[in-house]
């Protein structure tokens, strides 16, 4: 069993069997064979060996033809290695003994010594992995003839595993035979990132180097909730996964009833239930699971992948599909961009290599710094606000002078509408999120200039811990249930009430069972999370009192370190609703 | 079998150890062999008509290894195999890079 990391894009688990998607695309399933067919199976591969050393040999001939006989001596040792009756051995047997098709057999047998390669890391020997899985393609390309597998044409229920997928590749994605993709390559915004979203099925990106680790068939789990890839699970793993995931999925189905029913304790305190979404169409995802509106309107998409900046009818046209959606009554709050600046290098302005970029000219400072840019986001939301219930909100603020600053801006825009007799409401909620600790240190000050606040705890748990979640050495600093980054939300949550406004969590957090007591306890009325999380939140929601919250709070907080605290939060939430602690 | 296997100890001279074109030229011979040729180190043992199992040995320049040869033809055999593994190589000719496409 091994375990990877990466970065979460879209919740759920999945456990398939594995679709490896190499750099020429070959498909090596695991296919087992009849007892009566394994003989005919072993004889197949010999031919297909053979095919393979004619093929080696041809090389041999035209390259010594072409550039010497030295060149030429690659190709002997590519022939001899075919040939290599340890090799042959191991995958006759394994023909035999698994009854797998030769593909696979193949595939497990080369990969599993490639990989003792990479293990002796060192100089020449390391390097004839690399002939190990040239000779695997040509023992597969013989093999496999030219019935490649097509991605189009899948018959059995898959997780899909690849180095990176282009945006076209994913897009031809089916989900119903897809079930799960994870990538060696790629970030939180990347395409795959955002496709994924889109296609609703769980996965899992930026994993690192991992796929000579896999062969087509293996069993996998992708764990797209806390961003894992198990290869090769063991009996243990499988079977809490399998459990947890039955236990959901039956779960689930109760909870589209849900839909109709408000978020409401069951002592009658009301909670928005709000979505956190990335394109236009996710407004939809939101609604089919009764959510109160989107809470978190990200607006990144529209910058990716683009020649140029958006203009603002581009804005415009995606906020009012949003609009349509969700109808005139339901909020949705539209975060201006947010991107760093390492994402976000155009023709016309490059981006500067950053040493720090997580402290670095990022989200709302790139905007400062960019101001038509960050004007023509403004001009489409305010515009777009003149048709429904839109909100505006700064990402990343970390001063007073910055939210000053912005709020100066808009103030700007909304004269120029004004002047060109442009409709838009005059009294656009503004609002900020608290996800640096400088904010959230100095939250009173920022309570007064502004409607609302929205806790980003992804960020400010990274920035609190001063760590990365991604980097598997740190990791485990990274807890939401800090004691730390408990008490900035409090703080911030007392500052909202003194102040009179509305105080929402939109991060990770938000959604994930485990803190809804605590959330609620420490006096949080309003949550946004992913759309696909909103059912289970909202049965949780409805299955508590604000009392018992509050007390389970009370108790959270007296604990000392945030393992003790995520491991009680862990029970007791438990306790009220085991399905939905995985 | 005509009477035990034949043994032969020599120490690898090749500078770029025993790798790559050492075994292929090994392996290579030691196909030609009816009865089994086995190479040790220390007491690790590998099929020595196995490329593969021989690039496991992982042996450089300095590393003495043992090849054992069973089987009717074993005593010319023993001498030819032995000879490869002490081979300097030939000088001045490292491994040639892999050829561009074309």
């Amino acid at each position: 069993m091994e375990i990877k990391r990466g970065t979460p894009v879209f919740p759920g688990v999945t456990i398939g069997p594995a679709l490896v998607l190499d750099t020429e695309g070959y498909r090596i399933p695991q296919r087992f064979i009849a007892s009566e067919q394994v003989e005919a199976e072993v004889e197949r591969f010999r031919q297909g060996q053979a095919a393979a050393v004619l093929e080696a040999e041809d090389n041999r001939r035209t390259v010594s033809d072409k550039l010497g006989g030295q060149y030429g001596a690659i190709f002997t040792f590519h022939v001899l290695f075919l040939q290599d009756p340890t090799l042959q051995q191991e995958i006759i047997s394994a023909i035999r003994e698994h009854g797998w098709a030769a593909e696979y057999a193949v595939s497990r047998v080369m990969r599993g010594h490639a990989k003792d390669f990479e293990r002796v890391a060192q100089g020449p020997f390391a390097s004839r992995a690399a002939d190990l899985f040239d000779l695997e393609k040509a023992m597969l390309r013989n093999l496999l003839g030219h019935r490649r597998e097509q991605l189009q044409h899948l018959n059995v229920p898959v997780v899909v595993l690849a180095h990176d997928l282009t945006p076209s590749e994913t897009a031809a994605l089916d989900p119903a035979m897809v079930h799960a993709f994870a990538t060696e390559a790629g970030g939180r915004t990347s395409h795959t990132a955002i496709m994924a979203g889109a296609l609703e099925i769980p996965a899992v990106v930026g994993l690192g180097k991992f796929l000579t680790d896999v062969s087509g068939g293996d069993l996998v789990i992708v764990d797209g909730n806390r961003g894992l890839v198990i290869l090769d699970p063991d009996d243990e793993t499988r079977a809490s996964y399998e459990v947890a995931r039955k236990s959901f999925h039956k779960f689930e189905s109760g909870l589209t009833q849900l839909r109709e029913l408000p978020a409401q304790t069951r002592d009658g305190v009301r909670i928005a239930l709000l979505g956190n979404i990335e394109f236009p169409h996710e407004a939809d995802h939101c609604l089919e699971r009764g959510a109160d509106g989107v809470g978190l309107y990200r607006t990144e998409f529209l910058y990716l992948g683009l020649q140029s900046d958006p203009t603002e009818a581009e804005h415009l046209d995606a906020y009012l599909r949003v609009i349509r959606a969700l109808g005139p009554q339901r909020p949705v709050v539209i975060r201006t961009l947010d991107l760093g600046a390492d994402k976000f290098a155009t023709p016309s302005e490059p981006a500067n290599h950053e040493r720090n970029p997580f402290l670095g000219l990022r989200s709302v400072r790139l905007c400062l710094k960019n101001l038509p840019l960050f004007k023509t986001q403004m001009r489409a939301i305010l515009r777009a606000s003149a048709a429904g219930d839109v909100r505006i909100m700064f990402p990343m603020v970390s001063t007073l002078a910055e939210l000053r600053e912005c709020k100066r801006i808009l103030a700007e825009v909304k004269r120029d509408l004004d002047a060109e007799g442009v409709p838009f409401n005059r009294q656009l909620p503004i609002g900020t999120m608290i996800e640096v600790p400088s904010a959230a240190i100095m939250a009173s000050q920022l309570a007064r200039e502004v409607d609302f606040f929205s806790i980003g705890t992804n960020d400010l748990v990274q920035y609190t811990l001063a760590a990365d979640r991604t980097n598997e050495h740190v990791a485990s600093l990274y807890n939401p249930a800090d004691p730390a980054v408990l008490q900035l939300i409090r703080m911030v949550v007392a500052a909202a009430e003194q102040q009179g406004i509305t105080v929402n969590v939109c991060g990770e957090m938000s959604g994930e069972p485990m803190y809804t007591l605590l959330l609620l306890g420490m006096g949080l009325r309003q949550l946004s999370v992913t759309p696909h999380n909103i059912p289970e939140i909202k049965k949780l929601i409805r299955s508590v009192s604000v009392e018992e919250a509050e007390a389970v709070t009370d108790e959270a907080l007296r604990l000392e370190t945030g393992r003790d605290i995520t491991n009680f939060l862990r029970e007791q939430t438990r306790r009220i609703l085991p399905e939905v602690v995985g | 079998m005509n009477g035990g296997p034949l043994r032969r100890t020599v120490t690898v001279t090749n500078p770029m150890g025993f790798h790559f074109r050492p075994i292929a030229a090994f392996a290579q011979l030691a196909g030609r062999f009816q009865g089994n040729v086995t190479v040790w180190k220390g007491d690790r043992r590998v099929n020595g008509k196995s490329p593969l199992e021989l690039m496991t040995l992982a042996a450089e320049q300095g590393t003495e290894l043992t090849v054992e040869v069973s089987g009717p033809d074993a005593a010319g055999a023993v001498d030819a195999l032995a000879e490869v593994l002490a081979s300097p190589g030939q000088e001045d000719e490292p491994e040639p890079p892999l050829p561009l496409k074309g």
